[in-house]
């Protein structure tokens, strides 16, 4: 009697929890389509050929995206530029040359973990001082961009250090036994055999770089017309849908169509990153 | 043997790439805490924490509290919505949910991961901020942000309570099933206490980005320095004060936003490291089964 009733009990309680479960997963469904359905509506007529290549108008109000596009271009190019040598030489270092007991080797993954945790707008602070500043770069792409390097270091560092850790060890014995060098080692035989993780990596940074906002804020500024050169300031898309939602009454029209524009870049990039990913996936498993 | 001098370069030239990226965090924090010296010296921590009585910078007033208060309220509040929904979230993809189910989730679940920040603002500000005015003006809230953040931290916990799940050793669950448990008295006894760690990783570092989180609370929750005294009063949170004031701040006034930068700082790096240390326990446990 009491064991037929406790499985009574058991049986309501499983079902209420497979309720809650599936009730919990369509509710962040729903919100999710209720987010993207709404900035679709509000921004998918704005999105034109046109409002690509045009430059903005009456602070943004009118016109198009052409010069922020530009802007936005530069700012990642220079981040790309500045952090990818330095990313893969400490991901080549962290995997090949500093083993896990290494002290060295512990203490710049540990300062990268925390690196990556670091607050945006704190990167901005400190960009706005050392690079605007103290380096006498005031506000521009350049500064910018060496400021989101400095953020996308060890999103860079920690995937490429994935890719140099699933070379089989069969490749580094082989160019051992052929007399090469530990430098033609790294340069001809391990980094293209990690290149799929660098790949990912780079795609991974330059998604987290593009949609950046508080780390631009101080660095390379709001200026919205073309740059001339690195040292112009450059207003980035991300800068110009936070300045034209809340700073241009009249501004959301075109602040909605650029957030999609920045969304299909960002979904471009997301798809390339997850493509490389299982593509990587299957050659390790192959080459193995 | 000796080594040949193209190594020895190599390696001194990867050391100093290692020596570069590891020294980012510490220059950062020299940098903030530099600028912020001077504010400290003059005002002093005590004025920071509540003896001045609000904040007026440019008449010299610099209490800091009410946007403590408000970054402290948002982050609890959305931190208590995304947290249950992104393990149930996890527990879905992980048990429940059919197999394309589950593939189709976890791509919503990155992809909601993948919006900027500044996008989810924009969508606050035109559709959020307008609804919560039509029930309770004027919309730009506390409550607003509370969402709006909770949207943004569940991907983080989903994902990191996933791969806490799927690393607890199947053979607990079969075990579970041996001796006759239900499917959700396997995952309530059994297998979520054994990614307790995980999870608790996941929640510590969507905690971490709730408190770091600027452009959407920045955007929606209207920015007005007070205490919290409601869910539908407009607040201003430490990272968007710096976002506002930094752009024609100067002397003491900007020195003492740096000081909340140095406050975010510790903040961040103190969950971090906490939330390394647990996910440490989480490897320990799985080497075991």
């Amino acid at each position: 009697m009491v064991d037929a009733l406790r499985a009574r009990r058991h049986r309501i309680e499983d079902l209420a929890a497979a309720v809650v479960v599936w009730a919990a997963a369509l509710g962040v469904t729903a919100v999710f389509v209720w987010i993207l359905g709404g900035l679709l509506w509000r921004g998918l007529g704005g999105v034109s050929w046109s409002f690509l290549v045009q430059a903005p108008r009456d602070a943004g109000r009118a016109g198009g995206i052409g010069p922020v596009l530009v802007s936005t271009g530069l700012i990642l190019a220079v981040c790309l530029a500045v952090s990818l040598p330095i990313g893969l030489g400490a991901a080549a270092l962290l995997a090949e040359f500093a083993s896990d007991r290494h002290l060295f080797g512990r203490l710049v993954r540990r300062s990268l973990d925390v690196l990556a945790g670091v607050p945006s707008i704190v990167f901005g602070l400190f960009g706005g001082v050392f690079f605007c500043q103290v380096l006498g770069m005031g506000f521009s792409i350049m500064a910018g961009g060496l400021t989101l390097a400095c953020m996308v270091l060890p999103i860079l560092i920690r995937s490429a250090e994935v890719g140099f850790r699933s070379v089989p060890d069969e490749h580094r014995h082989a160019a051992a036994a052929l007399g090469l060098s530990r430098a033609s080692t790294l340069f001809k035989v391990l980094l293209p055999a990690a290149m799929p993780g660098v790949i990912v990596g780079v795609v991974l940074g330059v998604g987290r770089a593009m949609a950046e906002t508080a780390a631009l804020l101080f660095t390379s500024g709001y200026v919205d017309r073309m740059p001339g050169s690195l040292w112009d300031s450059g207003r980035s898309l991300s800068i110009h849908i936070y300045h034209l939602a809340m700073n241009i009454s009249g501004g959301d029209a075109n602040a909605g169509a650029s957030a999609i524009v920045l969304m299909v870049l960002l979904l471009a990039i997301n798809l390339a990153a997850s493509f490389i990913a299982s593509h990587f996936l299957q050659r390790g498993v192959v080459s193995v | 043997m000796s080594r040949p001098i193209n190594d020895t370069l190599l390696v001194w030239g990867l050391r100093a790439c290692g020596a570069v990226s590891g020294s980012v965090v510490l220059l950062i924090a020299v940098f903030v805490f530099k600028e912020a010296w001077p504010a400290l010296r003059e005002i002093g921590p005590l004025r920071f924490l509540g003896a001045d009585p609000s904040w007026h910078p440019v008449e010299g007033v610099f209490n800091l509290t009410p946007m403590a208060a408000a970054t402290l309220a948002v982050t609890v509040g959305a931190v208590a919505l995304a947290a249950p929904l992104g393990v149930l979230s996890a527990v879905f993809c992980h048990a429940y949910a059919p197999r394309w189910a589950a593939g189709a989730y976890r791509r919503l679940i990155e992809l909601l991961a993948g919006v900027p920040s500044v996008v989810y603002g924009f969508w606050g500000l035109v559709v959020l901020v307008p609804l919560v005015a039509q029930w309770r003006p004027p919309g730009a809230s506390l409550l607003s942000g509370v969402l709006i953040l909770a949207v943004m931290i569940l991907p983080t916990v989903a994902l990191l309570s996933e791969a806490a799940l799927k690393n607890v050793p199947r053979d607990y669950a079969r075990g579970a099933a041996a001796l006759g448990l239900s499917r959700w008295a396997t995952l309530w006894r059994v297998v979520l206490p054994a990614a307790r760690p995980g999870i608790a990783t996941g929640v510590l570092l969507a905690t971490g980005r709730a408190i770091g989180e600027t452009m959407a609370v920045l955007m929606v929750c209207g920015n007005v320095v007070q205490l919290p005294g409601s869910l539908l009063a407009p607040v201003r949170t430490l990272t968007a004060n710096i976002a506002l004031e930094m752009g024609y701040a100067y002397g003491v006034h900007r020195s003492a936003l740096f000081v909340t930068g140095v406050l975010l700082l510790a903040l961040v790096a103190g969950l971090v490291l906490l939330a390394e240390w647990l996910s440490r326990g989480d490897v320990r446990g799985t080497a075991h089964g």
